[in-house]
């Protein structure tokens, strides 16, 4: 018979086969797994991961591989991408690497088939027409898993980055620290005065200090869109102070040719919060002036 | 290109009206809600050049695509004097003697493309795009 | 559209519920500061929370009736402006500049209060 009658028989391969490698693999897990450790330990692949997880990760990898061999349901190869990826992603493991351990382990699996022929040329390949196309899908399922599972990071990392640089915090009552670290540009721009004009109604605050020390430089546009922020949160009822204007910034604002005037700037956060303590603290004064306290023991 | 908006004005309430359908029309894509003050505060200034300085005319709104990116087109057209001088009406601080400005300057800084017309004697055209992020 | 104004003690606070129109806005400056005027007020609180939109026209009325009412010798507050209308506004650069600003109704009067008593430090 032709090779392509042979294909075409693929899925009419008696499903006693499929049954018997299974079974067969499952007996052997033990023996399977410390192969793929020991291959695993030559190709010096997962060299994140210390013997014993390796050891324990084997276990884990042979066994699930089984069950998707078994039902070779699209379901379950996803979830099976999913979960390596899940906890082996973290570790600093890219894709090729991912994709290698998952061919190391089909390569393994391929030659127990070879002890299970016994030499049975035919039967060998009546089992290997059986194995190879559901591996071969795995192999595909864990690379696009990968892929996918290092997207999710880096989203999640984009995130929490964008957070982290951007938080604005309640030093005390009506004060509020907006601290921004890291390249500005329009967008993230319009994100800042929009997230600060929510924080100044939010905690009703009527002071803001606004440091830039952790901002490299910015262009003419977003320079611009710093000083509507200002006035914008002047409409709400705030104040701003503007510090840690390194000189680059400090000469970008003066050659668009803005308006400077609303701009209150101080040297570095340590001046800024005492210059807006001094704003907050006037009120204080002005009203309990009736018991004569001083502006400093006025200071919440 | 049909019409989704077209807005005669005529009176004052014209301005209003104009700017609340217009901010109606651009939230059925995904401007932010400070994207449609902004568009609602552009038509708003539109209107008024034409209520205050031609007396009538119309304000066209449409929901445009480019390249994939889905955006608002507003035109603001009358038959009134015209505009003397285009390059100096765009200028900060520019006004005719005695009344408010045209605010165009702050109109431009709004949308994303502006697009000034105006022929002294015929009339004046002012076509924007803003493109939702 | 007719903007309520209440009279609180010698405070006149006027709400701006919805839109208005030029001529709206018009009348609201015009009644304002008639009642400045009638009932000797020291300040004026414009709640604009309910405007949509403050364009040059509705800016420059504000400034407006803000400089009449300190020729009468009181005080303007604006408060209620909306994030959103901020950002519009200092794009239009419409920043009224000179007239005091505060979040809301609540801040308006507390300012108002600071600013009499710092006029007249023996008041309590």
């Amino acid at each position: 018979m032709t090779r392509s009658t042979q294909v075409q028989s693929e899925p009419s391969v008696p499903s006693g086969t499929l049954t018997e490698i299974v079974t067969q693999f499952r007996r052997s897990r033990r023996a399977l797994g410390e192969e793929w450790t020991r291959r695993i330990a030559v190709t010096r692949m997962l060299s994140v991961l210390t013997e014993e997880e390796v050891s324990i990760e084997s276990i884990e990898l042979v066994d699930n591989y089984i069950d998707v061999l078994e039902t070779s349901s699209v379901e379950s190869m996803q979830l099976y991408a999913r979960n390596l990826s899940r906890r082996i992603v973290p570790r600093r493991v890219d894709t090729p690497e991912l994709l290698g351990i998952v061919l190391v382990l089909r390569d393994v699996l391929a030659r127990g088939l070879l002890d299970l022929a016994e030499g049975d040329a035919v039967r060998l390949r009546t089992m290997l027409s059986v194995f190879e196309p559901v591996a071969n899908r795995i192999a595909t399922t864990v690379a696009e898993g990968s892929v996918q599972e290092h997207e999710r990071l880096i989203r999640l990392q984009q995130d929490s980055i964008r957070q982290l640089s951007t938080p604005v915090l309640q030093v005390r009552d009506r004060l509020l620290i907006h601290p921004i670290i890291g390249v500005v540009d329009g967008d993230r721009a319009r994100q800042i005065t929009e997230q600060l004009l929510a924080s100044i109604r939010a905690h009703r605050a009527t002071v803001v200090v606004m440091d830039l020390t952790g901002v490299p430089s910015v262009d003419a546009a977003v320079a611009n869109h710093l000083v509507q922020t200002v006035e914008a949160a002047r409409l709400l009822g705030a104040s701003m102070i503007v510090t840690g204007l390194s000189p680059d910034l400090s000469r970008t604002l003066v050659t668009i040719g803005v308006d400077l005037s609303s701009l209150h700037a101080v040297g570095d956060l340590q001046g800024g919060i005492e210059e807006a303590e001094a704003i907050l603290g006037l009120r204080v004064v002005r009203i309990s002036s009736a018991s004569g306290a001083a502006p400093a023991a006025e200071s919440p | 290109m049909p019409v989704d908006l077209r807005i005669p004005i005529r009176t004052d309430a014209d301005i209003v009206r104009a700017r609340q359908e217009g901010r109606a029309l651009a939230s059925e894509i995904p401007f932010t809600s400070s994207d449609l003050t902004v568009i609602a505060s552009a038509i708003s200034e539109l209107a008024r050049n034409i209520y205050s300085y031609a007396g009538q005319g119309e304000i066209e709104v449409r929901l445009v695509e480019r390249n994939g990116r889905r955006g608002i087109q507003v035109v603001a057209r009358d038959e009134g004097p015209g505009i003397l001088d285009t390059a100096l009406a765009l200028e900060d601080g520019y006004s005719t003697a005695g009344r408010l400005g045209l605010g165009l300057p702050g109109v431009r800084r709004l949308f994303d493309e502006f697009e000034l017309k105006s022929e002294a004697g015929v009339g004046t055209e002012v076509l924007m795009h803003k493109w939702a992020r | 559209m007719r903007v309520p104004i209440m009279k609180q003690r010698d405070v006149l606070i006027a709400s701006i519920q919805d839109s208005l129109t030029d001529a709206d806005l018009l009348a609201l400056r015009d009644r304002v500061v008639e009642q400045v005027t009638r009932f000797r007020s020291r300040g004026v609180i414009l709640d604009v929370t309910g405007l949509d939109v403050i364009d040059s026209f509705a800016a420059h009325t504000l400034s407006m009736t803000a400089q009449m009412i300190r020729l009468r010798g009181a005080q303007t507050v604006i408060v209620g402006i909306q994030p959103d209308v901020a950002i519009a506004m200092v794009q239009l650069g419409l920043t009224l500049l000179g007239i005091h600003t505060a979040l809301d109704l609540e801040a308006g009067l507390e300012y108002l209060n600071t600013v009499a008593k710092r006029s007249r430090p023996n008041a309590r």
